[in-house]
């Protein structure tokens, strides 16, 4: 089936069968590999997007679901090559070591923030619940993420 | 030193590249050349813990779309091999004859897509005629039923069996006022890298295999695998893209790393791999596992005279590194920070039909800490004393010259007693006893709990040295080789600190290259928290030796001699004493090197010995003693590990250690039912620890730098989960010390300490 989807602002298209996951059209349909697979259960969040702005676990999406909407991945978050405020912060507060759930952990921040401006800690970290990272034990994320909300 | 970058706070080299496009991993080759064309690889796994194969049929399986090929054993012509660490058992890489362990590979399909696999192999049917299956390491260590029939036993490795003196049994402790027994599992853990394992193999066109694989090193894939497949030296090489976590079980090569090479040979195309989450959590091996039988004896006023332990380690169904980390890691680690006079330990490694047990953070040295700790916790309960205090009686006093154990392991240097003030000092542990002494009095349904612990563990205790080659290329900038193997340590900020700290070229301009075996031959990889102080001391020493070569070159550049030549670290140039204007540059160097092989410099640094960091944690937390849930409120950690690179890279991996010892005392444990079937096989089962579950962890800065490196600079990537691990599940046991408590195997779930409050109401 066809699929019309666009992703990071450039409009996309491709025949794919009807049980891709929108992480699969992603990763290769368009091969942007920020996107990670973490899981095969929807656990860990490694593959978080966004989907019409809201954090989604493109594991969960068929891309056929996402046909007509907007997607934006890690790869579409810096502009000109200054990154997003969230990319900085987990910069500047070592919020990623080998950085495999980076790009998940990243996007769904924003979603977080989006949904709440000025999260306590209790919040950062309930509202990441769904983003498994196994190097940081999420100190220096939950940091990250309040630094950005300022 | 005055104007050096070293224990700084910089920021990470590799993150824009993490935080804009993502890494790249194995699964992530898309434009390799060597790869286009490539087939699928899905391993056809047992379902059955422990059978005799009768039959394998693929026919069906052949009619599945995208399906080129099946390989079996016999198709692939391949021969049992030997266990490293118990030659006698012998297994082929694909099973043959028998299967071991839920997750063992059997069979594997190749699909022109990568999802075609999985319904391919669903439609092989395999006949096995079961066997009994033994998963309880006590039921398999007397069983008549052996696992490797050849062995004559499922035990497959003991202390006693290389000349390690047995335990003499309760005759030791004939002279204690008190002495505790105890009974303690240390659970089976999933290490779970984020990024499963992944690999792809090709053939070139002068026969060389290439292999591009997720590992934690590089060489030692490179050398078994090339055995693996009857190759020569210098017939391989190993490529290691970015790495996503590894936690010790991406040390060795595993049978589908071993055979992917014969598959890609077989079928005459490039082959690629990757396993899902599921497989990887039966097939990637699995940590801990121990069952520790302790006796503690000593003095009714705290002094701890004997200890006797011994240690079953369930080894899995396969005699991998597992196996060995009791004799070689916990024994000589086993009496810890305390001044023991007795201690005997013994160590018997169990095969059973589970998914084989490798390294996994700590790797023997948790298993040590949370054995010594908890039977510290029940002495100390035993004769009515505080916790705290009868550590502190039983403390190594500070030494600074190596310090001898009475087991035979000999420690850098320690200072055990500061790091245990400062820790309660921190946690300001009065405070937190008097509230728990308060909630008790008010009968409070929520009950705090404290716990401590002092460690000590060994690290870079493996390995003899390092390597590193740095490069100064025409443009001056600097390319550092190194044979330690990122996957989230930061080495490229961090060796990129220490070359620019010596050589004056700036971090942006150094470059590090790892994981390439054409590349990087020689390397020890990152294991057992070698890196910096094998790893970095090698860039360190290389870039000294460097300046020293560059002086020569620069002396004759200037006819000058070269006792005259001076290098301005500031300039990165060096000049004649006295006339700075007339200097030559890294570049210029390199460019008057071009026809002379380039301006290079390698180093082998040989270690001086192991080094033992150490330090104190405080934990505290919060059960419900209706639910019997445990909330972990704080955790507190003092960690020494010698002189400190840059503090940044450092408190991340404490944290990430604390929450992988905190996971192990609150959640995580790998289970199978009786038959042998996984039932902890995913993300959705396996408790994992998310941010929900953790606070924010409390670290103090102590720095006893070690005499055995010239960066004084001592492991960190495991202590935090050495420290964490007995101090968490030592508070939730505090929370309830009050009804008679003393002992709660990990993890402490809360079906578990619900359970023990009933036993005790």
């Amino acid at each position: 089936m066809k699929v019309s989807i666009t992703v990071n602002g450039k409009k996309s298209e491709h025949d794919v069968e009807p049980r891709t996951l929108l992480v699969h059209y992603v990763r290769e349909n368009l091969g942007l590999t920020g996107t990670n697979i973490g899981c095969d259960t929807s656990s860990c969040g490694a593959c978080t997007v966004h989907l019409n702005g809201e954090a989604v676990k493109s594991c969960t999406i068929l891309a056929a679901q996402a046909d007509g909407c907007s997607v934006d991945t890690i790869e579409g978050l810096s502009k000109d090559g200054v990154m997003h405020p969230m990319q900085q912060a987990f910069m500047e507060n070592h919020g990623l070591q080998c950085g495999y759930c980076t790009p998940g952990m990243v996007m769904a921040a924003i979603g977080l923030l989006n949904e709440n401006p000025h999260p306590t800690e209790e919040d950062v970290r309930l509202g990441l619940e769904g983003n498994l990272c196994r190097c940081t034990g999420y100190h220096n994320i939950v940091k990250s993420v309040l630094a950005a909300a300022k | 030193m005055a104007g050096s970058i070293l224990g700084n706070r910089v920021l990470r080299k590799e993150d824009p590249k993490f935080l804009t496009t993502g890494g790249v991993y194995v699964d992530d080759l898309s434009s390799e050349p060597l790869l286009v064309g490539a087939l699928h690889a899905t391993f056809i796994r047992s379902t059955v813990a422990h059978a005799n194969i009768v039959s394998i049929d693929t026919s069906e399986a052949l009619e599945s779309p995208g399906v080129v090929a099946i390989y079996t054993a016999a198709d692939l012509g391949l021969e049992p091999v030997a266990a490293t660490f118990n030659p006698t058992a012998k297994r082929t890489l694909l099973a043959s004859g028998k299967v071991r362990y839920v997750g063992e590979p059997v069979a594997v399909v190749l699909t022109r897509l990568a999802n075609q696999g999985e319904d391919a192999a669903e439609k092989v049917i395999i006949d096995y005629d079961t066997l009994e299956v033994l998963i309880d390491i006590e039921q398999a260590m007397t069983s008549s039923t052996h696992i490797y029939e050849e062995c004559g036993s499922n035990v497959v490795f003991d202390s006693t069996a290389i000349g390690m003196p047995d335990n003499t049994g309760d005759a030791m402790f004939a002279d204690c006022e008190v002495v505790v027994k105890g009974r303690y599992v240390n659970q089976r853990v999933a290490p779970c890298p984020l990024e499963v394992r992944a690999s792809a193999a090709a053939w070139d066109n002068e026969g060389r295999l290439i292999q591009w694989m997720s590992t934690q090193h590089a060489q030692g894939a490179r050398d078994t695998i090339q055995t693996s497949n009857g190759l020569e030296a210098g017939q391989m090489r190993i490529i290691t893209p970015d790495v996503g976590g590894g936690f010790g079980a991406k040390i060795g090569a595993y049978p589908e790393e071993l055979v992917l090479g014969a598959v890609a040979k077989k079928a005459g195309v490039p082959i690629r791999w990757l396993e899902t989450r599921s497989e990887s959590m039966t097939a990637l091996g699995h940590g801990r596992a121990q069952i520790q039988y302790v006796t503690i004896g000593g003095t009714k006023a705290g002094k701890v005279t004997a200890y006797q332990m011994h240690v079953l380690q369930d080894s899995g169904a396969w005699v991998d590194i597992g196996a060995i980390l009791a004799p070689f890691m916990t024994r000589p680690m086993a009496s810890g920070v305390y001044d023991i006079p007795k201690i005997e330990v013994r160590t018997t490694s169990i095969a059973t039909n589970t998914t084989p047990v490798v390294a996994y953070r700590g790797a023997g040295r948790p298993e040590a800490t949370a054995a010594i700790e908890r039977a510290m916790d029940m002495f100390a309960a035993e004769i009515g004393k505080d916790a705290a205090e009868v550590r502190r009686i039983n403390l190594i006093p500070k030494f600074l010259d190596p310090h001898s154990t009475t087991i035979g392991q000999t420690y850098d240097v320690g200072d055990y007693e500061e790091s245990l003030n400062r820790v309660l000092a921190a946690a300001d542990y009065t405070k937190l006893r008097s509230e728990q002494a308060a909630r008790r009095a008010s009968g409070n349904v929520k009950q705090l709990g404290i716990g401590v612990s002092v460690y000590v563990e060994i690290t870079a205790g493996n390995s003899s040295g390092e390597s590193a080659k740095i490069e100064v290329t025409q443009d001056g900038r600097a390319v550092v080789y190194t044979g330690t193997s990122p996957h989230g340590q930061g080495h490229v900020t961090a060796w990129a600190m220490i070359a620019s700290d010596t050589t004056g070229i700036p971090m942006d301009k150094i470059d590090v290259v790892w994981g390439d075996t054409d590349l990087v031959p020689k390397g020890g990889g990152t294991m057992g928290s070698r890196s910096l102080q094998q790893g970095g001391v090698a860039v360190h020493v290389a870039a000294g030796e460097l300046v020293e070569q560059a002086r020569k070159h620069a002396a004759r550049l200037l006819e000058a001699n070269e006792e005259d030549v001076v290098f301005d670290k500031a300039s990165a140039a060096f000049h004649v004493a006295g006339t700075p204007a007339v200097a030559k540059s890294w570049a210029d160097l390199s460019i008057a090197l071009a026809n002379d092989g380039g301006l290079i410099q390698e180093t082998d640094y040989v270690s001086q010995g192991a080094t033992f960091p150490f330090g104190a944690h405080v934990s505290v937390v919060e059960v419900d003693t209706e639910t019997g849930q445990v909330k972990l409120l704080r955790h507190v950690a003092c960690d020494d590990a010698g002189k400190v690179l840059n503090p940044l890279l450092l408190e991340g991996q404490i944290h990430g250690g604390i929450a992988q010892g905190a996971a192990q005392a609150l959640l995580e444990e790998v289970r199978y039912d009786g038959d042998g079937n996984p039932i902890t096989s995913n993300f959705a089962d396996y408790a994992f620890i998310s941010a929900a579950e953790l606070p924010s962890f409390e670290v103090i800065h102590m720095e006893t730098p070690t005499p055995r490196n010239p960066l004084g600079a001592k492991g960190i990537g495991e202590s935090g989960t050495i420290g964490s691990t007995p101090a968490v599940q030592s508070a939730v046991i505090d929370a309830l010390a009050h009804l008679g408590v003393r002992h709660i195997d990990m993890p402490t779930t809360a079906e578990r300490v619900w359970f023990e409050i009933q036993k005790h109401k």
